[in-house]
């Protein structure tokens, strides 16, 4: 119980900060929107190819304003060295990780709850019976891309270069994520269901559940150096 | 013996090795039915992509004593061995591919075990990129440990989805369900392979044990500089 009050209590710091400045979420969904303009001058896409494109355009979008939104997760930390005072106390380590995979998550849901109707108006697409499903889907992989991408954020914290060498790192360790999002959006998209999608979902499901155990583990030595 | 007389040994080993596995793989061994002499890079392309997996699994081994008992010297074997994995993996692909433009037609296709192989590849080049980016050299021991580690855990994974995802590359010749091994490949070829392989693993070995005391002299001139003796 003591993980989970500490979780709440880190959480609610991370989110009423972010409800007073809002630079994270802004910024998140100002590059979302903008790279579904980018998206349509790069690929002049009739309608029937929209459909086929869906899936793998909006997870670019998702996980590209989801690097820019780790790039600056433990800014606030670092900024008024309220790092060390963190690392002071007496808490879990653990759940600050776990905190953070929260918080990031949040603003990722909250760009995406904008940007999937938003691809949905400005590409015209007529059917809007699979969203709810999609989202859904997009949930799941959006999970393991906070879980890895949190614990790596950690990791190149102090690095030179750490806004480059996060995607670096992050995404060739990401491509588990990437492609069963994408097949099961693909499945939910053509046939309204989850159909061949399970072995996929599966996947996801075990990369969410080993990486967020891992992550929550490790944790401790991530910040102890 | 001296650690130094040792490893002059293992390298002269490694040397002749390597020498007999190209006479057996080119002269010893029956040309191919279907793919004629290109097959005969084979002999070099599975031992390497075997010690590359070694050694991706040693780096895994020393980031986990890494993590738990902070000791420069398990760091120094995960960073040895990452290094050396590129080179192998690397050395793989460029073999692959010399292999697949006559064979398949093309350099490169996107198929589940060669993506595979290049995402190996890709991994363990940020790994060591992390390592050069982060000054604290503590710090980039354990964000590489950290590397290491989840690295790691995601190649099932990631095997896993490259497979469903689609296949081409040649189903095993060797480790087949259905056969003993001896029952459908030629005996010249296997032993090919087999000296082949133990020469990459002595070669391997050879190299890792240069590299390791490279990473040992380094600690040593830090300690002296700290100590002020240099």
């Amino acid at each position: 119980m003591t993980f989970l009050r500490h979780t709440y209590w880190l959480l609610r710091k991370d989110l009423l900060l972010e409800l007073r400045r809002k630079e994270s979420l802004l910024t998140m969904f100002f590059f979302g929107a903008l790279l579904l303009f980018v998206f349509h001058f790069s690929f002049e896409l009739a309608p029937d190819r929209v459909v086929q494109m869906t899936p793998a355009l909006l997870w670019l979008a998702f996980m590209f304003t989801g690097t820019l939104g780790l790039a600056q997760l433990f800014q606030p930390e670092r900024d008024a060295g309220c790092l060390e005072a963190l690392l002071l106390s007496p808490m879990d380590r653990g759940a600050f990780y776990f905190a953070k995979v929260c918080f990031t998550l949040i603003l990722m849901v909250l760009v995406e709850i904008v940007v999937i109707p938003l691809f949905w108006i400005l590409f015209n697409l007529e059917s809007w019976t699979p969203v709810p499903l999609l989202f859904l889907v997009t949930l799941l992989g959006t999970v393991g891309f906070c879980v890895l991408g949190t614990l790596f954020a950690a990791v190149t914290l102090r690095a030179r270069a750490k806004e480059l060498l996060l995607p670096l790192v992050l995404f060739p360790l990401m491509i588990p994520v990437i492609l069963a999002t994408i097949r099961c959006m693909e499945d939910v998209l053509r046939t309204g269901e989850l159909g061949d999608g399970a072995p996929w979902l599966r996947l996801l499901l075990g990369f969410d559940v080993i990486f967020l155990t891992a992550g929550i583990l490790i944790f401790d030595r991530v910040l102890e150096s | 013996m001296k650690p130094k007389k040792r490893k002059g040994y293992l390298g002269a080993l490694a040397a002749a090795a390597i020498a007999l596995g190209l006479y057996w793989g080119l002269v010893q061994a029956p040309p191919d039915a279907l793919q004629g002499n290109v097959q005969r890079i084979m002999y070099l392309h599975i031992p390497s992509i075997l010690t590359a997996y070694l050694s991706f699994f040693l780096v895994f081994v020393g980031s986990c004593l890494y993590l738990w008992k902070r000791e420069k010297r398990d760091d120094i074997l995960a960073y040895s061995a990452a290094e050396i994995g590129v080179l192998f993996t690397a050395l793989t692909i460029v073999e692959g591919s010399i292999w697949g433009r006559p064979t398949w037609g093309v350099w490169w296709t996107w198929d589940a075990r060669l993506t595979l192989t290049a995402i190996l590849l890709l991994i363990f080049v940020g790994y060591l990129m992390l390592r050069t980016l982060l000054e604290d050299e503590q710090k980039a021991a354990t964000a590489a440990a950290v590397l290491g580690i989840i690295g790691f855990l995601d190649i099932p994974l990631i095997h896993m989805s490259v497979y469903w995802w689609r296949t081409l590359h040649q189903p095993p010749s060797i480790l087949r369900p259905d056969k003993a091994p001896w029952e459908n490949v030629h005996p010249a070829m296997l032993t090919a392979l087999a000296i082949n392989f133990a020469a990459f693993l002595l070669l391997y070995f050879y190299l890792l044990s240069l590299r390791i005391r490279v990473g040992e002299m380094q600690e040593e001139i830090k300690a002296r500089r700290l100590r002020g003796g240099a």
